[in-house]
């Protein structure tokens, strides 16, 4: 790239994209752009397991902290969840190295557009722009090296918190209540039914997460516990009216310890009634057979 | 055959730079001052939507009079080249000394070539450090020189008007670069209005705040607190 002055490209019209406008002046520097090509992919560390969920005052989001080279844990406190911007986040599962620098174009695109355009972009736009960096991997995910990315923010117009979920060929799918990415997922999301409801507040939902990524670790071998030991914990990221907020290891600590002592008392985790008995979310199917 | 006719090297600088400042000159003012935690910018204009004054990056600002199409290819040139540069490097690596510098020679370069008009327009690239003594406000000009202004920096159709009248209202109160955000919005406004009253919705405000929490330290100043501000 040029250091100095201001080569014509940069005068040029075109689109408040970042991402094409990187694609005409260094098209080297786009994530996995190198890495094309044929031959054996070598191990790389991949990232695991990512949750996400609604509830009544926005959407939160959740990520274990490990990242796996085959057999081997390639880092014990990798973070996987980041806020995009100030209204949304995103979690990756995948190859990790790919993801993180997805993720870091993926942020300055989306602030690129706000300083041009001067305002933001709806999130059903990010989540377009998201879909269409995923379909720029379809290359590399065929030799292996997906990224499975979660996104999920606060839409201002909807007033309402949303997830969105893709596929490696750039599909985007909004996701209803809750949904799970990455190795663990398939735990996770199991947990995830019996303990979320859309009605529920931050905190317990901030919960329930935290106990799906409990169940996803106790079952998966590349999703990482709670590490006690280390005082390393899951990043739990909100999203609501007043913006994207990390929540401290202290918070996320207590949570955990909470998780885990009540795991001495019951090794399952809490346990969900049978049959669902009253309730105003309570569908019409339940209720009949309830009673 | 007809002979192109001869115009002196001096001549020709001196039209260019006569055309370019006859465009500025038609413009409102801008007034960019310092104040305790950062810089804050001011402008006077009456449109909501075109901006005179805009983010460039986490700690860099633009302002600028002149041609709005000119000035707005040259913001979304800063907003390439500061992102860019974020991108490649790190967010800790985008100067506002090195947009000002890429701002200079595109200007300078353009209005000494001949091939095209120069550039109507004037720019301001403010950007804030960790402390106040790292502050830094660049004025660029139409023909590409920089200044790097100490106080305060006006451009505009009266600029030196202006200016004046910031120097005269500063050393009356006795504030100076240790101003709070409300003193140096008063004075800026003051300033640009003269005789007239400027209104809130003729005025657009933004700041770049080091006391602010988030990484990108610029923030518009909305309708409600300038209202405020100024009563």
């Amino acid at each position: 790239m040029s250091d100095i002055g201001l080569p014509s490209d940069f005068l040029r019209g075109g689109s408040s994209s970042f991402t094409e406008f990187l694609r005409r002046v260094a098209p080297e520097q786009l994530p996995g752009r190198e890495l094309a090509g044929g031959g054996q992919v070598p191990e790389v560390p991949h990232g695991t397991t990512i949750v996400a969920a609604t509830c009544a005052d926005g959407v939160v989001m959740a990520g274990d902290r490990r990242a796996t080279a085959g057999s081997m844990i390639a880092q014990r406190d990798i973070e996987k969840v980041f806020g995009a911007d100030d209204l949304s986040m995103v979690g990756i599962a995948g190859s990790a190295g790919i993801a993180v620098e997805m993720v870091r174009l993926f942020r300055v695109e989306l602030e690129h557009y706000e300083k041009i355009e001067g305002t933001l972009l709806s999130l059903e736009g990010k989540s377009n722009r998201l879909a269409s960096m995923i379909r720029g991997n379809l290359a590399m995910a065929m030799q292996g090296l997906v990224v499975v990315p979660l996104f999920a923010g606060w839409d201002a117009q909807a007033a309402r918190g949303r997830i969105f979920s893709f596929d490696a060929t750039g599909g985007r799918y909004e996701e209803h209540g809750f949904h799970t990415v990455g190795s663990g997922s398939v735990f996770a999301r199991g947990s995830l039914k019996k303990l979320h409801d859309p009605g529920h507040d931050i905190d317990t939902t901030v919960m329930a997460l935290l106990q799906s990524l409990h169940d996803a670790a106790d079952d998966d071998s590349g999703t990482g516990g709670a590490d006690l030991q280390r005082r390393i914990f899951p990043v739990v990221m909100t999203a609501t009216a007043d913006g994207v907020r990390r929540l401290s290891d202290d918070e996320v600590g207590r949570r955990v310890d909470r998780i885990i002592t009540g795991r001495h008392l019951r090794p399952d985790g809490p346990a969900a009634p049978v049959v669902t008995t009253s309730g105003a979310d309570a569908d019409d199917h339940g209720e009949e057979e309830a009673r | 055959m007809t002979m192109p006719m001869y115009v002196s090297p001096e001549q020709q600088m001196k039209d260019r730079a006569d055309y370019a400042r006859k465009g500025i000159a038609r413009g409102r003012s801008v007034a960019v001052l310092r104040f305790a935690e950062g810089i804050c910018l001011v402008a006077e204009n009456r449109s909501q939507s075109l901006h005179k004054i805009s983010e460039i990056y986490d700690r860099i600002a633009f302002a600028a009079v002149g041609r709005y199409n000119e000035f707005e290819n040259l913001r979304i040139a800063g907003i390439r080249h500061a992102d860019l540069r974020g991108y490649s490097y790190d967010r800790a690596d985008v100067t506002g000394r090195g947009l000002a510098n890429a701002y200079a020679q595109l200007l300078g370069t353009i209005f000494s070539s001949g091939m095209e008009k120069p550039y109507e327009v004037e720019l301001i690239v403010a950007e804030i450090g960790d402390d106040a003594g790292s502050d830094e406000i660049y004025r660029l000009t139409y023909d590409g020189s920089v200044a790097d202004e100490d106080h305060f920096a006006v451009m505009g159709g009266e600029a030196d008007a202006i200016a004046e009248r910031i120097t005269a209202l500063r050393s009356a109160k006795g504030i100076g670069d240790e101003a709070s955000l409300t003193e140096c919005v008063q004075i800026a406004v003051a300033g640009l209005a003269g005789e007239r009253t400027l209104g809130v919705d003729s005025l657009e405000v933004a700041v770049l705040d080091r006391s602010r929490e988030q990484q990108r330290k610029f923030r518009r100043l909305g309708d409600a607190e300038l209202t405020e501000m100024l009563s």
